[in-house]
């Protein structure tokens, strides 16, 4: 709506390294986002994709060993995981955690309390985790299981946006967003960013396998990373090579 | 699997060192001596009622003098603090007309419980372990409540729980009466019958806390449905009382028997309960426990399938704050073919409270193509706080399928992690965990209408136990 305004958030990775289970897998590495932008990180297996997602989001277990991950010149790497989430930041999980007993709406009515946030009140919250799930083909009645309890893999991955629909938060980062979901629901969740792109300037870093996702989305940046250093940066054009020449090309650097 | 295990713990300290010697000397024996000073035959023999039931609790008394008490030496006590119940510290609680200040107390509890567990078929209050009032409210005709008295009482008292340990012979010595509940054949009770106790707890000055002996028996006949809510309340704040409830459930052919019960008793009880069910032939038998209150609290569950094709499901919910023990006992005996029976036991331990699961599978030889599943789970909420789950199977049988699990541990982090990167504070996302954990299990109660003051009563003791005030009926 008000886009041009928007787009002066920027999410912004420098000489960031991450190691997981005591050995380095990031190894350093760096890129801008800003707000309204859609960047796809494509890479093999293992190469540390959702490493560095939970990186940036601060995972226990998790840890960075270097650089620095700024928002609008926030550093968010000094914040706990819930503080950079406020801070503007939001993961879609590649696999989304059960929490037995633990609703969706409780879950999005304490992450909006916040001092001036007045959208966890009462029925909007209702309306409003509604009308997320209708934007996506979500059938309104998963609304109220226990998050991720007895959903399927695809139904996970759309509980994940609705919660970004709801938070509206000004960064998104996409693990596999697009695994597990059918052909229509992928469409529609990729209707739904690219709206969100320009309805609040959200900025998107989605991971994904698949060109499929980034044609839907429209994407404006690819990087490729491979075993933990981003070896390309490029327009949607790499992800086509990339589906021709695989990662091989890659494997030396 | 299990936590680590504790070591045997050593006498109280009033006791004195065993030494060789005459009989007597023996601190167990000695315990016993002091019951003995305060449970009496004549005690026993002042409760009055049915000429049968005065010889029945003349017989019981006469068993308990020479019965040992528990001890943890036994596996079935194994973990527990039994060795410190000083019977004589107790005495047999006055009838139902008690003192005025706990009547008062009564009412208030009963005015609350009544407006939140909404819609019911009857009424029962019980004070001390003597049924007060039995109020129908849209009971079935052909359905009996009452005490002892009832025809059918003499034939059903015992015939599931049997003459029990010495604690069960005790109840059957000084209950002044049963509620018992007979529902004839083909009848179907909608609404849950509700039986609320109410046990009074030490006052400053008399000599020696109550002991109260609940007793309920429910037979629900063939193709019959029922459900029963029972509360046991009383002793608020930390006075000591010792409440010693046993309850039978009998589900005959193709019968539905759902039951809930609830625990709600002051810091300072000893709650020791005994709960004896059986089911007949395609019969099912569903029952919840939820111990929230006592110093000790003890449930022993014991579900017995005794015709093909019956079932039993079993649920039990418990939650330690400050050093509270809370102590679940279950046995899913399978006696026929083509029975199944399925157990989830959750509970948390906060503060320095601890928690023993233990239960027990048994497929009796000929109980062919049983399904018996056994799960458990432990929230360690404070590094203080310890759970030790000890699930056991006795199979006697080849075609048969039995499953187990059981967890220990802290909140788990991925869990902490995926709330917290949503925004939600770690403290925060904690208490939603935790109060997830119970609303898993009570939005699977039996009985549906209890699940609100079930809710209630667990989030009272987690805001405290977690240390937050506001907000505990959010
Ligand atoms: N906690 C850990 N302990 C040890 N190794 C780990 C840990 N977490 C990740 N790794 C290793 O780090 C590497 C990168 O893992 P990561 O999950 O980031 O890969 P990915 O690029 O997301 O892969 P995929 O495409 O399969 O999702 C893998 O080799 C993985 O085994
Ligand atoms: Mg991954």
């Amino acid at each position: 709506m008000n886009e041009p305004e928007s787009r002066r958030h920027l999410l912004k990775v420098t000489g960031l390294r991450a190691a997981a289970g005591g050995k380095e897998i990031i190894h350093g590495v760096d890129f801008e986002v800003h707000g309204g932008e859609v960047h796809v990180v494509m890479g093999p297996n293992g190469s540390g994709k959702s490493t560095l997602a939970h990186a940036l989001m601060g995972r226990p277990g998790t840890t960075v060993t270097a650089g620095s991950v700024t928002l609008d010149g926030v550093e968010l790497l000094e914040l706990a995981s819930w503080q950079r989430a406020r801070a503007g930041l939001f993961l879609a999980l590649q696999q989304p955690i059960e929490v037995p007993g633990v609703g969706l709406e409780a879950v999005m009515a304490e992450a909006l309390d916040r001092p001036g946030d007045d959208r966890a009140r009462g029925d909007d919250l209702g309306d409003r985790l509604r009308a997320e799930a209708a934007a996506i083909g979500f059938d309104e009645r998963f609304l109220h299981r226990a998050l991720n309890v007895d959903l399927s893999g695809g139904e996970r991955k759309r509980n994940e946006m609705v919660q970004l629909g709801v938070l509206r938060p000004p960064f998104c980062v996409l693990d596999e967003i697009d695994s597990g979901l059918d052909v229509d629901a992928l469409g529609a969740v990729a209707r739904r960013l690219e709206q969100a792109t320009r309805q609040w300037g959200l900025g998107v870093l989605a991971v994904t396998h698949f060109h499929r996702l980034l044609v839907e989305l429209r994407a404006d940046v690819v990087h490729v990373l491979v075993a933990g250093h981003i070896v390309a940066t490029g327009g949607p054009e790499l992800a086509e090579e990339l589906e021709h020449t695989g990662y091989g090309a890659y494997a030396a650097s | 699997m299990t936590g680590p295990r504790r070591q045997a713990r050593a006498l109280p300290d009033s006791e004195e060192p065993e030494v060789a010697g005459p009989t007597g000397s023996n601190p167990a024996q000695k315990r016993k001596g002091r019951a003995l000073d305060t449970f009496t035959a004549a005690g026993a023999a002042q409760l009055g009622g049915p000429e049968w039931l005065q010889q029945r609790r003349a017989r019981a008394f006469a068993d308990f003098e020479v019965l040992p008490l528990p001890s943890e030496k036994e596996e079935l006590w194994r973990y527990t603090p039994i060795d410190e119940l000083e019977l004589g510290g107790y005495r047999p609680a006055a009838g139902p007309a008690g003192d005025p200040i706990a009547e008062l107390m009564a009412d208030a509890f009963l005015n609350d419980l009544s407006e939140e567990l909404g819609e019911r078929s009857a009424l029962v209050v019980v004070r001390n372990g003597a049924p007060v009032s039995f109020v129908r409210t849209g009971l079935p005709e052909p359905v009996s409540l009452g005490g002892l008295a009832i025809a059918s009482g003499e034939t059903i008292l015992g015939s599931v729980v049997g003459d029990g340990d010495s604690l069960v012979r005790l109840n059957d010595a000084f209950v002044p009466d049963a509620v018992v509940v007979d529902v004839p054949p083909g009848v179907l009770v909608e609404e849950p019958i509700v039986i609320v106790h109410w046990c009074d707890g030490e006052v400053a000055g008399a000599e020696g806390a109550p002991a109260s002996f609940p007793r309920t028996v429910v037979r629900v006949g063939r193709d019959a449905q029922a459900s029963v809510v029972e509360v046991v309340a009383g002793a608020p704040g930390s006075v000591r009382a010792l409440v010693l409830p046993v309850t039978e459930l009998i589900v005959e052919d193709a019968g539905v028997l759902s039951y809930v019960s609830l625990q709600v008793l002051g810091t300072g009880a000893w709650h020791l309960a005994r709960l004896s069910g059986q089911a007949g032939r395609d019969a099912r038998l569903r029952v919840f426990t939820v111990g929230l209150g006592g110093a000790y609290d003890r449930s022993r569950t014991d579900c017995v399938l005794l015709g093909q094709g019956g079932s039993s499901e079993l649920r039990s919910a418990y939650l330690g704050t400050r050093d509270q023990i809370h102590d679940i006992r279950t046995l899913q005996d399978h006696a026929a073919p083509q029975t199944t029976s399925s157990l989830l036991c959750k509970g948390a331990v906060a503060g320095t409270s601890r928690s023993v699961y233990s239960g027990l599978i048994r497929v009796r030889n000929g109980a062919v193509r049983t399904e018996a599943m056994q799960t458990n789970h432990n929230l360690v909420l404070d590094e203080r706080a310890h759970a030790d789950s000890v699930p056991n199977l006795e199979i006697e049988e080849n075609d048969v399928r039995c499953s187990h699990a059981s967890t220990v541990g802290p909140v788990d982090e991925d869990q902490l992690y995926y709330l917290e990167s949503r925004g939600v504070p770690p403290e925060r996302a904690e208490e939603l965990i935790v109060l997830g954990f119970f609303d898993d299990i009570i939005d699977r109660s039996p009985i549906g209408s209890v699940a609100g003051r079930l809710r209630r009563e667990v989030r009272i003791r987690l805001a405290e136990a977690l240390g937050i005030g506001a907000d505990a009926n959010g």
